[in-house]
């Protein structure tokens, strides 16, 4: 009777995941930071071997230096970044009335740059972009995140969670495979978190540089052996704000340092 | 480019201080290739020194299996209030330095 056991063990596991699916209660919501480490968590605290704290001071200096035809500066309208920054990056991706539709904290930098200081915008992932992002963000190191709050943007993180629960790529797996269903678990050497966009721009030891979510996004996305979104495309967007919503009230980090 | 320093404000004497340094790089190892095919030439920091007050009391050199923006930490004996100068040398000219206060008393 072993043989029928292990069927029906078998057909059982198999099911196991679709019974499983479900999102994480807000309470049991945990940053990246809490699956890592001793030796990563204590790169990351001390601002002094966080390497992003690096690129957050390339943002400081980018932040009062003037670009553009307009000739102006970050600063020149927004002021000191410790008062006027606050906060902000726990709302992004946020609705822009002029667009219609939510822009992530790399395209409002852009924007800026764009319809205040009358220069190029910054390519994606670019030194600069990141470093000024990052500058941003780290003024709301602490700040929970609210993302998503806004009522205009519902139909937005709408379509988020359904590209985050859409199976896709040669391995046929959905974000919440991973993240929902089995974080905790182990793939390989490495733990599973839950996805949780805290501190972004991060420092990524794999990368040995700072990136973006669209970039973790991305390499998630040729991990399932599924064609990557475009940077700045509106699935990555509305991909991005769904995981700041599912993420709120947690803090934003910063830069934060992952494995 | 930007480097992160951590030496003690203030120190007894005697004391043995840590002193870390943090600094921006990208630690090019000169084996990779592009996407084409070419390859992507070295480029990495390959010497650090510490002074204080003028003596070199550290010194590293670094190659290309070391990681990008290199940390480094090591410890001295606070001798007296001065300077601590760091500085960095690499392959196309790089040069980059730092410096930070201690008081000892």
């Amino acid at each position: 009777m072993n043989f029928w056991r292990a069927i029906a063990a078998a057909a059982l596991l198999a099911t196991t995941p679709a019974l499983l699916a479900g999102e994480i209660p807000p309470d049991a919501r945990r940053s990246g930071y809490s699956f890592m480490g001793p030796d990563t968590r204590a790169m990351q605290d001390d601002d002094t071997s966080n390497p992003g704290m690096l690129f957050v001071l390339d943002g400081e200096a980018l932040w009062t230096k003037k670009s553009g035809s307009a000739d102006k500066a970050c600063a020149d309208c927004h002021g000191d970044a410790r008062s006027s920054m606050k906060g902000v990056a726990a709302r992004y991706p946020a609705f822009d009335k002029a667009l219609t539709r939510p822009v992530t904290l790399d395209q409002r930098i852009n924007l800026c740059r764009s319809n205040h200081q009358q220069a190029t915008p910054l390519p994606y992932e670019s030194r600069d972009l990141l470093a000024l992002s990052a500058f941003v963000a780290h003024q709301s190191r602490g700040a929970a995140i609210t993302a998503g709050d806004d009522p205009q943007l519902k139909p937005f993180v709408e379509q988020g969670r359904d590209l985050f629960m859409q199976r896709e790529g040669q391995l046929n797996l959905a974000c919440t495979n991973c993240h929902d269903d089995n974080y905790n678990k182990r793939l390989a050497g490495a733990p599973i978190t839950q996805g949780q966009p805290t501190g972004y721009p991060l420092y990524r030891l794999e990368w040995q540089t700072l990136g973006s979510l669209e970039r973790r996004l991305r390499s998630c996305m040729t991990g399932v052996r599924a064609q990557a979104y475009d940077y700045g495309s509106p699935e990555l967007v509305a991909l991005e704000l769904y995981l700041m919503s599912r993420a709120r009230g947690l803090s934003v980090e910063t830069p934060a340092v992952r494995p | 480019m930007a480097a992160l320093i951590n030496v003690p404000a203030k120190g007894r004497r005697g004391d043995v201080i840590e002193i870390r340094t943090l600094t921006s790089h990208i630690m090019e190892t000169g084996f990779r290739h592009t996407a084409d095919g070419a390859p992507v030439p070295r480029d990495i920091i390959t010497s650090f020194t510490c002074r204080y007050n003028g003596a070199e009391i550290f010194r590293a050199d670094l190659f290309p299996a070391i990681a990008a923006n290199p940390y480094l930490s090591f410890f001295t004996v606070a001798k007296e209030s001065g300077k601590f100068e760091f500085e960095w040398t690499g392959d196309n000219g790089y040069s980059s330095s730092a410096s930070a206060s201690i008081t000892v008393e």
